[in-house]
């Protein structure tokens, strides 16, 4: 090997005047992507009404995907035209940085915002202590959004979890596996919003004289019975039926999770046990459920959180009235709708401490892991 | 001896399994019917007439036995009391009381009898015959995708809140950069996190991690203020932003999970040959981590498209910009009777999601055992 030459002076100079160009030249690039992009969402911005909507839909698409691109390339290429050291210290801050400062501003910080809000008044402008919590825990339709939320968190969990293993044993021995879990699981491509007017028209009410044109009230007239308000006179049956639409939806999801564990059960244990005289409900009750223990509870807590959270199909089914409020619509009806900013935000917390547990399960389980202990 | 002991028993234990058999399929093929007639119901009746669907079932698009009037009979309205015995001259002079009548009755004829109007005093000769309610129309979809209806004497009228072609675009508009977006810098965090050690890295982590289940209602009213703020309410950008920065902890922790798992000799051999991390992960880890990034990517279009909660606190009144739930649940709200126009725009703004479900449903099942828990 060569000994490395020592660089005249003359001539570092000239290296670093190229670097400072270079580096000139990378801020140009940065500067002028921000430049490109503010002038695109500018256009996107005043011309949508005068464009045809197609037009913009493409260069909305094309603006969008293509500015986070460029974004990384134009502040990796400003980065590389560092010496080493900074360069090492600088760069893992362009791959994490987008996605830490959106996080800031998006979950972190609004959860520190909220807190500081729900200790003022609706508008934020005078101190009210602990006022809106006590609203929060107190107030009678608050107690029966917590009340509707609980029976959803029951029932709408139970009844998930139960049709999900079910369907997935069923399917697992029957001749049309296939078919059978793509029609449980197809409701899970539908919005809620779609769901609330598939169940609208399920629950449909029309006058006992007249045709009912609604699947449930067909049945019970054709039985003999009398057509019902299923959504909104059979308080409080009615958060049922509405709590029927999540377990339509959500069935597929704890099925097709429940399934792959159980294709996961080494298939000796379970010959084993038939052989030995086992009958079906034996393997199931005392092979099958303790073999997929853990799977039923990250599924029973994933579909808990999310009951909790329940807003759409309530929203669309009755609004919240009829006595079917939960958190999540009195929170949209305070925040949105009266814009009471302080108690929305105290309803907010709640919902927080009430997925606390989760976030602390969540940290544990990562302090496990290797690379992070 | 013992052959003849065990074929009996060999047969019963064949008979048992077939019983068993069925049971699982008949169980289950009756769990499939409930789980979709729902959304048959829905799909049918988006295809008929507005007065089929107020008038009768979505299900007699079906063969089935119907009461049909084949005659009328008129009856003498000041002569027919209804405190006697009513005597049908038509029907051979047959009598029947008025009770009979109103619940309908049938004659030693055959025929049955009801009244049409028991205050006109016309009665309904009706007979069983088995009719399909099936006609069918597009109507339904040419007025909500153009927002246009054709009324009897083919003039074109506007139908208000109906334009889902407009909101269509605006959900794609919407969707497809809201995917694409968090799945990048959740890419780059991703492998940030995971190969490359600065200061901080565990905690910002944690962070992560920890944001996973954050309620996003968290976020609703200090985000609105920034937007307000920054006056871009009501544009693309900012539901792109929301659905970004909602959708990142998730997309961050099972790239992660992806990405840290890749084999060290692939990565380390591209350092050897002087490639910058850059370019390492655009032309190996990205490639690599294709299986990761779709399933991932189906779950959040999914999401975002059959979201509403966001787009109706920050798209707002904004009538341009709003997407298809915004638009089916305003329709919901001021025309909830109006079935024939409710079905067909629930089935528009379901059709791209169905189509992508039944075309990549293998990479879903894969991306819902990647992870189960969304914020």
């Amino acid at each position: 090997m060569q000994p490395r030459t020592e660089t005249k002076p003359q001539q570092r100079a000239a290296t670093e005047q190229g670097k400072t160009g270079q580096i000139l030249l990378a801020i140009l690039a940065l500067v002028a992507t921000f430049a490109v992009l503010w002038l695109g969402f500018g256009f996107l911005r005043d011309y949508q009404k005068t464009l045809p909507k197609i037009v913009t839909t493409i260069i909305a698409i094309i603006w969008g995907v293509g500015s986070v691109a460029a974004l990384f390339a134009s502040a990796n290429f400003l980065v590389e035209q560092f010496n080493d050291q900074i360069k090492n210290a600088v760069r893992p801050f362009i791959f994490i940085g987008p996605a830490v400062f959106l996080l800031g501003w998006f979950l972190f910080l609004p959860v520190l915002r909220t807190l500081w809000m729900s200790l003022f008044n609706s508008d934020s402008t005078q101190f009210v202590g602990l006022t809106n919590y006590v609203y929060a825990f107190t107030e009678r339709t608050m107690l029966e959004a917590f009340r509707n939320n609980l029976l959803w968190m029951f029932f709408g969990t139970a009844g998930c979890v139960f049709f999900g293993l079910i369907v997935a044993v069923l399917a697992d021995r029957s001749n049309f596996e296939t078919l059978a879990k793509s029609l449980i699981f197809m409701p899970m491509a539908i919005s809620f919003v779609g769901a609330g007017v598939i169940w609208r028209f399920m629950y449909y009410y029309a006058p006992a004289n007249a045709t009912q044109i609604g699947l449930f009230n067909a049945v019970a007239t054709s039985l003999g019975g009398q057509p019902q308000a299923w959504t909104s006179q059979l308080q409080p049956w009615n958060n049922l039926f509405l709590i029927l639409i999540m377990i339509w939806l959500q069935t597929g999801f704890a099925m097709v999770v429940f399934s792959s564990a159980i294709k996961g059960i080494s298939t000796d244990i379970l010959e084993a046990s038939r052989v030995d005289g086992a009958n079906e409900w034996q393997v199931f009750f005392q092979i099958m459920i303790p073999a997929i223990q853990s799977t039923i509870i990250t599924v029973t807590t994933t579909i808990l959180i999310f009951s909790l959270k329940i807003f759409d199909i309530v929203i669309v089914m009755t609004g919240g009235q009829y006595g079917t409020e939960v958190v999540a619509t009195k929170f949209y009806r305070e925040f949105g709708v009266n814009r009471n900013f302080g108690q929305g935000a105290a309803i907010a917390i709640v919902l927080l401490i009430a997925v606390s547990p989760v976030i602390y399960y969540n940290l544990r389980q990562l302090g496990k892991q290797e690379g992070f202990k | 001896m013992s052959s003849m002991v065990s074929r009996p028993r060999a047969r019963s234990a064949r008979r048992s399994k077939l019983l068993g058999s069925l049971f699982v399929n008949v169980a289950l093929a009756l769990i499939c019917l409930l789980w979709t007639i729902p959304t048959i119901g829905l799909l049918v009746s988006s295809f008929r007439a507005r007065d089929d669907i107020n008038s009768s079932g979505w299900w007699t698009v079906l063969p089935h036995p119907e009461m049909v009037t084949s005659q009328t009979i008129k009856l003498d309205r000041e002569n027919t009391p209804l405190d006697q015995p009513i005597v049908l001259t038509e029907l051979g002079g047959a009598t029947v009381s008025d009770a009979q009548l109103q619940a309908g009755t049938t004659l030693p004829s055959g025929q049955f009898v009801k009244w049409e109007s028991r205050r006109q005093r016309t009665v309904a000769v009706q007979s069983s015959q088995i009719t399909a309610n099936a006609r069918f129309t597009l109507e339904n979809y040419q007025s909500v995708l153009t927002g246009q209806t054709a009324d009897s004497s083919g003039n074109l009228r506007p139908e208000a809140g109906t334009n889902f072609g407009n909101a269509l675009l605006n959900s794609v508009a919407v969707t497809v950069p809201s995917t694409v977006i968090p799945i990048l810098i959740a890419a780059f965090a991703a492998y940030g996190f995971a190969w490359m050690r600065f200061p901080g890295r565990k905690i910002l982590f944690a962070i992560v991690v920890a944001l996973l289940v954050v309620p996003l209602q968290i976020a609703l009213v200090p985000i609105l203020r920034d937007y307000v703020s920054l006056n871009i309410t009501g544009t693309y950008l900012a539901v792109w932003l929301a659905h970004s920065g909602f959708g990142l902890p998730l997309a961050t922790y099972l790239l992660y999970n992806y990405i840290s798992e890749l084999p060290r000799e692939v990565l380390e051999s591209a350092f050897i040959d002087g490639a910058s991390p850059f370019t390492t992960f655009m032309r190996l880890v990205l490639p690599l981590s294709v299986p990761a990034l779709a399933s991932f990517a189906i779950f959040q279009f999914l999401w975002v498209w059959n979201d509403y909660l966001v787009s109706l606190i920050f798209i707002g009144a904004q009538p341009d910009v709003q997407v298809l739930t915004m638009l089916l649940a305003g329709l919901i709200g001021s025309r909830g009777q109006d079935w024939h126009l409710l079905t067909a725009g629930a089935f528009v703004s379901m059709l791209l999601p169905l189509i992508l479900f039944f075309s990549l449903q293998r990479y879903f099942v894969r991306g819902l055992m990647a992870g189960s828990v969304k914020g």
